[in-house]
């Protein structure tokens, strides 16, 4: 006979190897090892979940009492997943693109990331779910006694609560220990769910090692079976069609409601493509769990004494028949089914309680901004392990109070139920944009107190909470109003009566209010975000034109999901925009991608109130309105894109016509070069061959001679100059240029270029004010009077007032100084300004200027060198030029 | 030698594809239909006892899991484009 201690013992070995397993997933995945953790298998296992303690022990018990109907628990969740391209697809592809944390952020974040959605959502499961977690440790403990009292339906008293307590305990180190290791931006755990794949394995054999004994250890085959099947008192198929068909609807309903469902379902989804492996693999796992449930079950009537509680068939019987081994083995795959069921629906529930209910009321009492002072990750991480803690607290607290009894086998349909509000807001949310919040929280508060009225209340037990003279006439006498009898409609089984007046009630405001009422933007922009979530899930567009500060961002994103992983996603946003550093350009792409990163750590509505705090003011643009108002939002916000992308190419060409341009506008200026430099060194070529054919013909007086030699001379420096000008720039253009660097004043720059200007055009007027050009340099000051020599030739040559002045003023840019020179003629004309830099560009007719266009080719050069710049400065009213002087070199004079 | 047809218009492959679509939705309409054909059985004792419904039900679940595994190994899950959904 196995002893309660050797009991605990295997439990604790057990629990200890769960902790090893979890502990070493999280240690690989820490590694970035997570290869076979991200598995198919592994995804699947952990669906597992929806088989509870209740239906591990409970199943049997069920087909005990109702025949078939067991199945109906199964049959709704098989077809879900059959049908996962339905809904389930649907469901994971918006919990990724939106970064879904639970199922209360689902539709709080459809709903226009509502605050008041999550808290009904996070209220109602609390409360339909604690007393499932109850039901866990109830049945935690009742496995325990029935070692301790083969009966099984009398629980030693103190030893029960204190199992009970341990349990509560121990699943809420361990949840606390792997749940709440990170607050990653995904939500997942791979620890728990390794975890949990381990027990779906445990509780499969369990239940398969137990069945397989019944079948062919006690009895002799299928063939056998069947015919027992046919002589037990569950032999007749007498279910009423009505409560089969309900029940399979209402397990598939909660199979998608639940949140610890939803968690491993929709959170903890590694790879869409798990899900092509789950629509089989999951159904398979439930018609194995369900195999063997009616064989044991009408063994157990068979065998077991009158009046054994058919709930612990599957413990009792192997151990009626002196399988110990069997039966531990069967202990622990209930004991799996309720840890791993505890462990992830405290984990839902706390990041639900935590997120939607604890973080607001927190950020609301520190309104003041002080939230960067705060640690927003220490607090959210705090909250969730503070929940988990008063999750289970709540659990045992329900165990205790409820006494452990007959009220509490039922709970399981009763929470289906509770959940199962949520069936219409989350549908209706996924499939319908004319969904509102509105709608959404009227049908759920409906159906919720319709529920607790109709159902979890009566569930005590009569006299419990509400009177049995409230039950029996309704309350004030309104006898419509009859927990069980809404409408007088009676007779019909509780758990069916309150799920179709709660259904019906919650649909029908659902879509009526929807109707009524009006999204506001951001709800519309959601809603077109999860219904059209496969045609763009490029993310949601929140906030508009904002002034929040990168900066700011950055510190807050840091405090929630810790600075690593913040910097990470700023460099990349960096990156994507191509700025070099941490800190991206604050655009509404930006926002909106910090936001969801964001919300998978704390939930989408407390990312959008702390996202909010830093865009305050910039909400919804005057264009996001116009694109939500419009039904076909989804249509604009294609044709934006291709906006986008042909505004691009537009540019592009626009550059390239541009481009073009100057490329035709150069070649233009080479071939009047060409011919102009033929000229420029035909004319003096001419004038050299004429003269000096006369000097050697030897017929001129000295005068004359005097004056040819002259003349050749001149033509002679023409030539030469051509010459230096263009060696001149060939030689600054290859770099190959040597600057002699010396200090001295700018002053002095300036006059040595105007005496040496000077004498060729006296008609020019100077305009200075010497005292701004008191300003020490330290660079090629040869060169730089080369270029202002160059532009007071040019204002000589080119200004065509009838007074000329040319104004050189000095003036502070940034660090450095600019000098301009402003003349008062009629300027360049805009079409010239981008070709009077370059090579060979003269803009007047070509006999006046005697230069041939390489001067300003060559300031432009020196410019460059000397690390400054030489530009044409528009709308001075004459031709300017400004001359930017190397930042580094210029110094105030002393 | 008879000449191979002429290739359709449309890509075969992928017009293949939505139609194994279609399949796997329609599967948990046929399943959910065929849950409740038992319903139709005459109840009590001249109907056909729980054994019999138990093959049944357990003999289309099994079949409803073939039909997905079947399915889910035809499906490439690579060309997750909806947008061709339109045919």
């Amino acid at each position: 006979m196995l002893t309660f201690n050797l009991l605990v013992l295997v439990a604790l070995a057990y629990v200890a190897f769960l902790f090893a397993v979890a502990f070493a997933a999280e240690r690989r995945a820490a590694r970035g090892d997570d290869g076979w953790l991200r598995s198919p298998l592994i995804y699947t296992l952990s669906l597992s979940i929806y088989c509870t303690a209740w239906t591990f022990y409970g199943a049997v018990g069920y087909a005990a009492r109702s025949g078939l109907e067991y199945l109906t628990i199964y049959l709704g969740p098989s077809l879900v997943m059959i049908g996962w391209f339905w809904v389930v697809r649907k469901l994971v592809r918006i919990g990724r693109t939106q970064r879904i944390t639970s199922i209360a952020d689902l539709i709080s974040s459809r709903y226009g990331k509502s605050t008041a959605l999550g808290v009904i959502v996070t209220i109602l499961v609390v409360v339909g779910i604690t007393p499932y977690i109850a039901l866990q440790l109830q049945s935690i403990t009742l496995s325990f006694s029935v070692f301790v009292d083969p009966g099984g339906d009398v629980p030693a008293g103190a030893s029960r609560d204190a199992v009970a307590l341990w349990s509560a305990a121990g699943l809420a180190l361990f949840t606390i220990l792997f749940g709440t290791r990170n607050l990653d931006a995904n939500e997942r755990h791979h620890g728990v769910v390794l975890a949990i794949a381990v027990e779906a394995v445990v509780k499969l054999c369990a239940l398969l090692a137990v069945g397989i004994f019944v079948v062919w250890g006690i009895g002799r085959g299928w063939t056998d079976m069947l015919a027992r099947i046919d002589a037990s008192p569950i032999a007749d198929w007498s279910q009423p069609g009505g409560r089969g068909v309900g029940l399979t609807f209402l397990s598939a309903a909660a199979f998608l409601c639940l949140p610890r469902m939803f968690q491993v379902l929709v959170v903890e989804n590694g790879n869409e493509r798990h899900l092509v492996t789950a629509s089989w693999a999951f159904p398979l796992y439930l018609l194995l769990m369900s195999l063997f449930v009616v064989p044991i079950a009408v063994l157990g009537l068979d065998l077991m004494p009158a009046g054994s509680n058919p709930d612990l068939f599957v413990l009792t019987l192997p151990l009626s028949q002196g399988r110990d081994g069997l039966a531990m083995l069967s202990f622990l795959g209930g004991f799996s089914s309720a840890t791993s069921m505890v462990i992830v629906a405290t984990i839902a529930l706390a990041t639900m309680v935590s997120n939607h209910i604890v973080v607001p009321v927190w950020l609301r009492l520190r309104r003041d901004g002080s939230m960067i002072a705060g640690d927003v990750r220490g607090v959210v991480l705090l909250a969730r392990r503070v929940s988990i803690a008063a999750v289970l607290a709540l659990g045992y607290v329900y165990f205790r109070l409820s006494g452990g009894g007959a009220a509490l086998s039922a709970i399981g349909l009763i929470a289906f139920v509770g959940v199962t509000q949520i069936l219409p807001a989350m549908i209706g949310g996924i499939f319908w944009r004319g969904a509102t919040g509105l709608g959404a929280a009227a049908g759920l508060v409906s159906g919720f107190a319709i529920w607790v009225w109709t159902l979890f209340l009566p569930s005590f037990g009569a006299d419990a909470v509400i009177p049995a003279q409230v039950m029996a006439q309704g309350p004030w006498g309104i006898g419509w109003l009859r927990p069980h009898a809404f409408f007088g409609v009676q007779g019909i089984d509780p758990v069916m009566h309150a799920m179709i007046w709660s259904m019906l009630v919650n649909t029908s405001l659902f879509l009526i209010v929807s109707m009524l009422t009006f999204p506001n933007p951001l709800e519309r922009m959601q809603g077109a975000q999860f219904v059209n979530v496969f045609e763009h899930s490029a993310g949601t567009r929140a906030w508009g034109q904002t002034a929040a500060a990168a900066e700011d961002l950055l510190i807050m994103a840091q405090r929630i999901i810790g600075a690593a992983d913040a910097q990470a996603i700023f460099l990349r946003a960096a990156q994507a925009q191509g700025k070099p550093g941490y800190l991206p350009d604050v655009t509404p792409d930006f926002i909106a991608l910090l936001e969801r990163e964001l919300a998978g750590s704390v939930g989408a509505a407390t990312a959008h109130a702390m996202v909010g705090q830093f865009t305050e003011g910039a909400s919804v643009t005057v264009e996001d309105l116009i694109a939500v108002a419009d039904e076909a939002a989804q249509i604009l916000e294609y044709s934006t894109q291709l906006e986008a992308k042909s505004a691009e190419l537009e540019q592009t060409a626009g550059q390239l016509r541009a481009a073009n341009e100057k490329l035709t506008a150069l070649s233009v200026q080479k071939d009047s070069f060409l011919s102009q430099i033929s000229h420029e060194l035909r004319t003096p070529m001419t004038s050299i061959r004429a003269f000096s054919e006369i000097l050697r013909d030897g017929d001129t007086g000295p005068a004359e001679q005097q004056k040819y030699a002259g003349i050749i001379q001149d033509e002679a420096l023409r030539l030469t100059r051509l010459l230096d000008d263009l060696l001149d720039l060939d030689v600054l253009e290859h770099g190959q240029v040597e600057l002699h660097r010396q200090r001295g004043q700018l002053r002095d720059v300036i006059d040595r270029a105007v005496s040496a200007a000077g004498p060729r055009g006296g008609r020019l007027r100077l305009v200075r004010r010497r005292a701004d050009e008191a300003i020490m340099l330290e660079t090629d000051l040869e060169r730089l009077a080369q270029v202002f020599i160059n532009l007071i030739a040019n204002a000589q040559k080119y200004c065509n007032a009838a007074d000329p002045v040319l104004r050189i003023e000095v003036a502070r840019l940034g660090a450095g100084y600019a000098v301009d020179f402003v003349d008062n003629g009629t300027g360049i004309s805009p079409e010239h300004r981008q070709v009077i830099f370059e090579k060979f560009s003269r803009l007047t007719d070509p006999g006046r200027a005697g230069g041939a266009g390489l001067g300003l080719a060559i300031c432009r050069e020196i410019m460059a060198r000397l690390g400054g710049g030489i530009d044409y400065l528009p709308g001075q009213g004459g031709a300017a030029f400004r001359v930017v002087l190397p930042v580094a070199d210029a110094m105030a004079a002393q | 030698m008879p000449k191979p047809p002429p290739p359709l218009f449309l890509g075969r492959a992928s017009y293949r594809q939505r139609r194994l679509r279609d399949a796997v939705r329609l599967l948990p309409v046929a399943g959910a239909v065929g849950c409740m054909i038992p319903l139709l059985w005459p109840r009590g004792a001249e109907g056909p006892g729980n054994g019999l419904a138990l093959l049944y039900l357990f003999g289309l679940w099994a079949g409803l899991i073939a039909a997905a595994f079947i399915l889910s190994r035809a499906m490439r899950p690579e060309d997750d484009t909806d947008a061709a959904e339109g045919e």
